[in-house]
């Protein structure tokens, strides 16, 4: 464990923590792009250039935009009219996020003996991600795809429906 | 010698490197290429600058500046010093940190981009596998540094200056990487040092660039207007539209903060330039085989600074779209253009060599760009304007 | 074809870039402190009091009368009046401003003040550089700095300044006729010589209040 993931740790955990505690939604908005940001960071120092550089574009690029719109086209951007950082409802906050930890940990520490003791580091290319996602994961792919479209069509009915329904 | 000439700035990195002890001589060597590139597109942002405002005044039958010093050159110097010496200003109501960190995490990530950008044979700071995947990531995170600014202001043009542009970069993100995927199709690599190396070869002295294929035309042409889009620029630049909404998200900056924006946006044009030149133009390689002698850099910067002459031309040009017809052109047009020029890119490369690859790859992508083009004007989304009750 | 309207802007475009440095006609920019446009006659900037004669003190149209002072939309007017009288251009005693004050920074350059003048005393000049280093003093424009002479007034503005002249000689030679003609009723009332003494000086219209 070297220094520099100590450091990014810290970030991401500090980030996590902000994200739940402060009161201002768009504060802990910003707060989980930094956790955001430190995971992708966690995800190069491991090597994974791949992950790591679709975990900024989809979730600092994407996720995080999207729930930054939820926020301000909800009303719940507004200044909170009392003086407090902290939000009152960080207890729960932190209990799930307990749980949610807690249940990764047993997923993590059941799966660990099954694991191979290699040190080595692995040399993924893209190119081999890309080959494998062709070959052999092309179904799962493939249903993702297809999820993803319905998704989109589900969307695009549902804005459409509404437009009419403006006029 | 001219070997050395087109060396030289890693002659130079290696030189002054040298006179560390080892152990310090990669750290020192990347300090100092990060150093050189930190200083280097300020320096051509300057010139940018003079550029656009020269230039769009001759489009504009104007002077230009022309004042201070020889034919106004020194004029970005006199800007620079007066943004540095203008108060800052921080609205009362502002979230002062995010107001701060704003400006500061827009420039950071758009100086990354360059991390991966090669500007010359051998002149790439980190050559990763994932390279151009790097690049739009940290494209990507300019969003949020806006969406920072807009909000933080606490001022209703910022934030709907803020809320649109976010609305068009997404918009145009998509077609900006699609645009781009066709080029990963061919290469089969993500590296832009491979994507130049793939394009570096001249058959009768005229080279193999990926603009001079049909896919590579399509792609060069919405890749151009999403990078437009991307940069906020005319004819794209409704989030700062002055007419409507002041200056759009960074109404409330001042002074140095809001110099720090306008170099972020200036240096993510060049970066948007630099990529659009290294995927469709070949990067530092020359334009004709006997041209090759001269050093890679200097194509590489000449072609980033065509690329920005273009833009300055197309500003002095178009006037500013509206924003459903912004969104109809990226959605209605733009999305499906890539993406038939994705399918054509595979028909290319399944066809093989010989002419009829061409003959059918070009007339596809000149009749769905004739046929979409007069469908979606003929529905009135991209042709003249008319207006309901106006007239 | 989609497209074409963009193209041949760009070539409209590309047209005046390279012609604005072949032919200087396109270039329509006047580089002002080096270049002028010529004066313009119909040019109206900023009110300045008109003198007649040499000294500028002796020579100042104005008669302190306040009207000015009084329709000023923005009041940047200030005047003083004068304890002592002097003779004005027909030769009548009248009061005049010990002080007059011009505000530039407020003036909005209705020209107000020089339609309510009785007197042709207050007129609008054609200098515009106005612009000063000094944000107290160097605005307030007082009476010395505003007084400029007829002849002046014959430079910027030629055919209002004869039509004001012909006025005011047309006034003078009026009011001297009558003094004439007071004298000479005067004088033959004498040479009848039932009358007594003197008739009352010529005090019929009155300056200012």
């Amino acid at each position: 464990m070297s220094f520099a993931f100590y450091v990014v740790a810290a970030l991401t955990l500090a980030g996590g923590l902000a994200a739940v505690l402060l009161k201002n939604l768009v504060h802990c908005a910003l707060a989980l792009t930094v956790a955001f940001a430190g995971l992708a960071l966690l995800f190069l120092q491991l090597d994974a250039q791949f992950v790591g550089f679709a975990q900024i574009l989809v979730y600092i690029g994407a996720v995080a935009i999207l729930v930054v719109f939820a926020i301000l086209l909800t009303r719940a951007s507004e200044t909170p009219k009392s003086s407090e950082i902290f939000s009152r409802t960080w207890l729960a906050g932190l209990a799930l996020a307990a749980a949610v930890f807690a249940v990764m940990g047993w997923a993590v520490l059941q799966a660990a003996p099954g694991l191979p003791h290699v040190i080595a580091a692995p040399t993924v290319t893209v190119q081999e991600i890309g080959a494998a996602l062709m070959g052999r994961y092309v179904l799962p792919l493939e249903i993702v795809a297809l999820l993803l479209t319905a998704a989109l069509i589900g969307a695009v009915i549902v804005a459409m429906h509404e437009k009419e329904g403006a006029r | 010698m001219l070997e050395k000439a087109d060396q030289i700035f890693v002659l130079l990195l290696h030189w002054l490197v040298g006179f560390l002890p080892a152990g310090w001589q990669h750290g020192a060597g990347v300090v100092l290429c990060v150093a050189t590139i930190v200083l280097l597109y300020p320096a051509l942002f300057a010139i940018a600058v003079l550029l656009e405002r020269k230039g769009l005044g001759r489009m504009q039958n104007r002077y230009g500046p022309n004042r201070v010093g020889l034919f106004g050159i020194l004029q970005p110097v006199a800007d620079g010093i007066k943004s540095l010496t203008k108060e800052d200003i921080v609205p009362y109501k502002a979230d002062a940190l995010v107001h701060f960190m704003a400006p500061l995490v827009l420039v950071v990530a758009v100086f990354m981009g360059f991390a991966v950008m090669p500007m010359g044979r051998n002149m790439v700071l980190v050559d990763m596998d994932a390279s151009l995947l790097f690049f739009f990531a940290m494209g990507a995170s300019t969003e949020l540094s806006i969406f920072m600014a807009g909000w933080s202001s606490r001022n209703k043009y910022s934030l709907l200056g803020a809320m649109r542009a976010m609305a068009q970069m997404i918009s145009y993100e998509v077609p900006l990487l699609l645009s781009s995927v066709v080029i990963v199709m061919m290469t089969g690599s993500l590296s832009l040092v491979k994507i130049v190396e793939a394009q570096n070869h001249y058959s009768w002295g005229l080279p193999h660039w990926y603009v001079f294929t049909p896919w590579g035309f399509a792609g060069f042409v919405m890749f151009v207007i999403a990078s437009m889009a991307e940069t906020n620029r005319s004819p794209f630049d409704l989030p700062e539209g002055e007419s409507e909404i002041v200056a759009g998200y960074f109404t409330e900056y001042s002074g140095f903060k809001f110099a720090l924006f306008f170099l972020g946006e200036y240096v993510g044009m060049f970066g948007i330039s630099g990529l659009g030149a290294t995927l469709f133009l070949g990067g530092w390689s020359a334009p004709f085989a006997f041209l090759s002698w001269v050093p890679s850099w200097i194509w590489f910067f000449a072609k980033v600074m065509a690329w920005i002459c273009f833009f300055i031309w197309v500003r002095g040009t178009l006037p500013r779209l509206r924003q459903d017809q912004l969104m109809n052109f990226a959605w209605k047009f733009v999305l499906p253009m890539t993406l038939v020029n994705l399918m054509v890119a595979a028909l290319w490369r399944f066809m093989g060599e010989g002419l009829l690859r061409w003959v059918v790859c070009s007339a596809i992508v000149v009749v769905v760009y004739a046929v979409m083009g007069r469908v979606e004007m003929r529905r009135g989304r991209l042709g003249p304007r008319s207006y309901r009750y106006a007239e | 074809m989609l497209g074409e309207g963009i193209l041949k802007g760009l070539a409209e475009t590309a047209r005046n870039f390279a012609g604005s440095y072949v032919s200087r006609e396109r270039l329509t920019t006047v580089q002002y402190p080096e270049e002028r446009v010529a004066p313009i006659e119909a040019a109206r900037v900023f009110p300045f009091l008109v003198y007649d004669g040499a000294d500028w003190e002796a020579g100042l149209r104005c008669v302190a009368c306040q009207i000015c002072e009084k329709e000023c939309p923005p009041k940047c007017i200030y005047i003083e009046k004068s304890k002592d009288k002097k003779p004005d251009y027909v030769g009548k005693l009248q009061i005049y401003p010990a002080r007059f004050d011009i505000d530039v920074s407020v003036c909005m350059s209705c020209q107000i003040c020089v339609e309510v003048c009785p007197f042709e005393a207050i007129k609008m000049d054609t200098e515009f550089e106005l612009a000063t280093d000094n944000r107290f003093g160097g605005l307030l424009h007082d009476r010395k700095q505003l007084a400029k002479s007829n002849e002046y007034f014959h430079t910027i503005h030629p055919t209002e300044a004869s039509e004001v002249d012909a006025r005011l000689a047309e006034e003078k030679a009026k009011v001297e006729a009558k003094a004439k003609a007071a004298a000479e009723a005067a004088a033959a009332k004498a040479a009848a010589g039932a009358a007594p003494a003197a008739t009352p000086g010529d005090k019929p219209a009155g300056g200012g209040e």
